[in-house]
């Protein structure tokens, strides 16, 4: 090629290639997926470990965390059912705010690959569709265990011709999640790595600050849909 | 390697932004682990701490309301003891007060009628020894009397 672009320094879209049996899969994904699972590991082990009524220390936060994804899982969800998708919910938003988070604050270019390089886990399409397929599986499993084979009822609610539409949202959603998700990272990613290998400096840090709002705001959207899907499954009709 | 747009479009063999392989379901698995990790780790004995505080405060709060109505039921009952025994303190200084007026009375009563008694003696004995002494003052005059006569009549 005869045009050399500083930009094809940024590396997108190559990958860390681990073979694992006949399997391919993309090892820096895993890698920054492993240092996020262990700071939360290690914040909850932290946390938890001395847990008292009158809380100190790391368990304020933790009890603050717990109470904003309670808060918010009871209001997508619903009284009745809250409960048992709590985890699920809260596990989605504190897995994909701190991969946001991550990607934008670990200083990961530091670390060099031999292909690919580091960053949020969730700018890479698997996570984002793994992700998004387990809220699809959680809704149809969340609907169909609490009201059995009458789930299937919501199809055609309030009117039977809803049921092409309903069809397709089952579709949709899974594919909306995982595009919004991975597209916000992404082009956040790529904004900031742009400007700051075009100005080193001061300039790229609105759009850092700006990237690190939507991060927050991505993993809010992300867990509140995932929510909202399973209170719309297990909702009940009053007739 | 121009620009990564290209590896985006192109749909290269080996990379490429929209390259799906068994990352998938690996991090898929990994995030169902994590949910079961983070559940026990963290939602349940986090919830369960939470949910702890949330009862022991109301059951506090309920203890302590109740025991600010048993305060109260007692504060009034001392207050109608207190006012009871502020009554009967009233009444018995006025009855001891009464009691000490009529034992005053009774005792002037007796008093005076003893002195009134004795003066009443007194006088009764005095105008007696009057008496006596002026039947004797008239004895003795009359003796004298007849004693001058005689005296009178026999000189001659």
């Amino acid at each position: 090629m005869p045009l050399t672009l500083p930009l094809a320094e940024l590396e997108v879209g190559k990958h860390l290639y681990w073979q694992l049996g006949n399997l391919k899969i993309h090892g820096q994904v895993f890698l920054s997926s492993w240092v996020v699972i262990g700071a939360l590991l290690a914040l909850v082990v932290v946390g938890t470990r001395k847990l008292e009524r009158d809380p100190r220390g790391t368990q304020n936060l933790l009890e603050f965390v717990w109470d904003y994804i309670r808060d918010l899982s009871r209001e997508q969800i619903g009284e009745k059912a809250y409960r048992d998708w709590m985890p699920f919910i809260g596990t989605l938003f504190l897995f994909i705010f701190v991969s946001n988070w991550g990607g934008a604050l670990v200083p990961w270019k530091l670390i060099h690959l031999p292909s690919g390089e580091l960053g949020a886990p969730t700018a890479d399409i698997n996570t984002t569709i793994a992700l998004a397929l387990l809220v699809s599986l959680a809704y149809f499993y969340a609907g169909l265990s609490r009201k059995g084979l009458r789930y299937f009822e919501y199809y055609v609610e309030p009117t039977p011709i809803m049921l092409p539409f309903k069809i397709v949202e089952d579709f949709t959603k899974p594919l909306s999640l995982s595009f919004r998700l991975f597209g916000n990272i992404l082009a956040d990613e790529l904004v900031v790595a742009v400007l700051a290998f075009l100005v080193p400096l001061i300039v790229p840090l609105p759009a850092m600050f700006l990237g690190l709002f939507t991060s927050a705001i991505q993993a809010l959207i992300f867990a509140t849909l995932a929510a909202y899907y399973i209170g719309e499954a297990v909702h009940e009709e009053h007739h | 390697m121009t620009s990564w747009l290209l590896l985006a479009e192109a749909g290269v063999p080996e990379g490429g932004l929209f390259d799906l392989d068994a990352t998938l379901p690996l991090m898929a698995v990994q995030v169902v682990l994590l949910t079961f990790i983070l559940n026990s780790l963290f939602f349940r004995p986090v919830g369960r701490a939470v949910e702890d505080r949330e009862s022991f405060i109301s059951t506090s709060r309920a203890e302590a309301k109740q025991k600010l109505a048993q305060v109260e039921r007692l504060e009034a009952d001392l207050r109608e003891q207190l006012k009871d025994a502020r009554q009967q303190s009233q009444k018995l200084i006025l009855e001891a007060e009464q009691e000490m007026d009529r034992l005053y009375r009774e005792a002037l009563a007796l008093a005076t009628a003893e002195a009134n008694a004795s003066r009443e003696q007194a006088r009764r004995e005095i105008d007696a020894q009057r008496d006596q002494a002026m039947t004797q003052l008239n004895i003795d005059a009359d003796k004298l009397g007849d004693l001058i006569v005689s005296r009178l009549l026999a000189t001659p």
